[in-house]
């Protein structure tokens, strides 16, 4: 029973806070479920009007790299500038690039 | 001066005000960091319901008096909130019954509200109808969670209902000012409410899988300015500092 708090699962929340712009991860918290875990993030995260759109996601679903591995994973590009679209210049109405 | 518009408003303000306390009390208590949020959130958003009623209250009453004036410096028995807020966070399946037992109410009274031909109070109306939508899915979700939960949260549940029962039938009585109101087009007959009420408790205690309480026995008193032991503490607290500090502002 003191135990049952601790065990609620951990859910990651992502947030747009507004329309065009795409989900960006806002944080986590505690939830029984899904629909908990909504109403957390609402109250929690949009409290200031910061968003439009909620998603929410359990946390033991993610799978994240190791970051032992982040040498044969990221160092590779590092060297290869080509690889950047560095070479042309972007618009200025461009925004969010 | 508009006696009974004036205490129509209080009416229905004071209930924002002294449920706001309550759910302010626990603010840092919370039984975990989101349901505290949460909370306060509520507490917060009937915080912010009341000043608009209280500002409309002050240029009612002229008199240079301000919306801090009536709600810090009355004395208990003008303050005209039901019984049901000011009951105390006995634990959390209280301070849940509480506010579901609240907000079905503040919801169909909102609705109501709406319509009503004094544009400030519709306009009130129409912008609080939104947080109290969110106070009743989230109330009436806990009451759904605890009352189908375990065995030792459904009987935590079932008790705080049992208990609160008799207050809410004071939600619906109407006060000389409430009748006098209520027959221009500018208050709501909340004795209309009444069935819709219970219909709509009824429906999500028996999703909750909790007993709707057959209890006839009721008590009022609030609405009149009687309150119950509760509401002396309560001002104590929220009037303090005007009290120690007069006209001290942030």
């Amino acid at each position: 029973m003191d135990n049952t708090k601790k065990n609620w699962p951990l859910w990651e929340v992502f947030v747009r806070s507004k329309n065009g712009l795409e989900h960006r991860h806002f944080g986590s918290l505690h939830a029984t479920d899904a629909e908990m875990a909504l109403e957390n993030a609402r109250d929690v995260y949009t409290r200031r009007s910061e968003g439009v759109s909620i998603w929410v996601v359990e946390s033991k679903n993610i799978t994240a790299s190791n970051p032992q591995n982040n040498g044969e994973l990221f160092e590779p590009a590092q060297d290869k500038v080509y690889r950047h679209p560095t070479f042309y210049n972007l618009p200025d109405e461009v925004k969010h690039m | 001066m508009n006696e009974n518009l004036y205490k129509y408003i209080l009416g229905i303000a004071d209930n924002s005000l002294i449920l706001a306390q309550r759910l302010g009390e626990l603010c840092g208590h919370g039984p975990s960091l989101e349901t505290d949020i949460a909370l306060t959130n509520i507490s917060l958003d009937l915080l912010g319901q009341t000043r608009s009623y209280y500002q409309y209250a002050a240029k009612i009453v002229g008199e240079g008096k301000s919306e801090d004036d009536i709600a810090f410096l009355r004395i208990e028995r003008e303050y005209k909130n039901v019984l049901l807020v000011e009951q105390p966070n006995t634990h959390f399946g209280y301070v849940m019954a509480r506010q579901f037992l609240f907000d079905v109410y503040h919801h169909l009274l909102m609705e109501k509200l709406q319509n009503s031909s004094d544009e400030n109070l519709a306009a009130v109306a129409k912008k609080g109808i939104k947080e109290v939508s969110y106070h009743k899915r989230f109330s009436s979700d806990w009451i759904k969670r605890l009352g189908d939960g375990t065995q030792e949260s459904h009987l935590k549940m079932q008790e705080a209902i049992d208990d609160l029962w008799r207050f809410t039938d004071e939600l619906f009585y109407m006060t000389e000012a409430d009748i006098a109101i209520a027959k221009s087009e500018v208050g709501v007959d909340v004795s209309q409410l009444k069935d819709q009420y219970y219909k709509e408790v009824s429906q999500i205690l028996e999703e909750a899988t909790l007993a709707v309480p057959e209890s006839k026995y009721f008590t009022k008193g609030g609405k009149e300015g009687i309150h119950t032991e509760h509401m002396g503490y309560i001002l104590a607290d929220l009037q303090y500092m005007q009290r120690t500090y007069p006209n001290m502002t942030w």
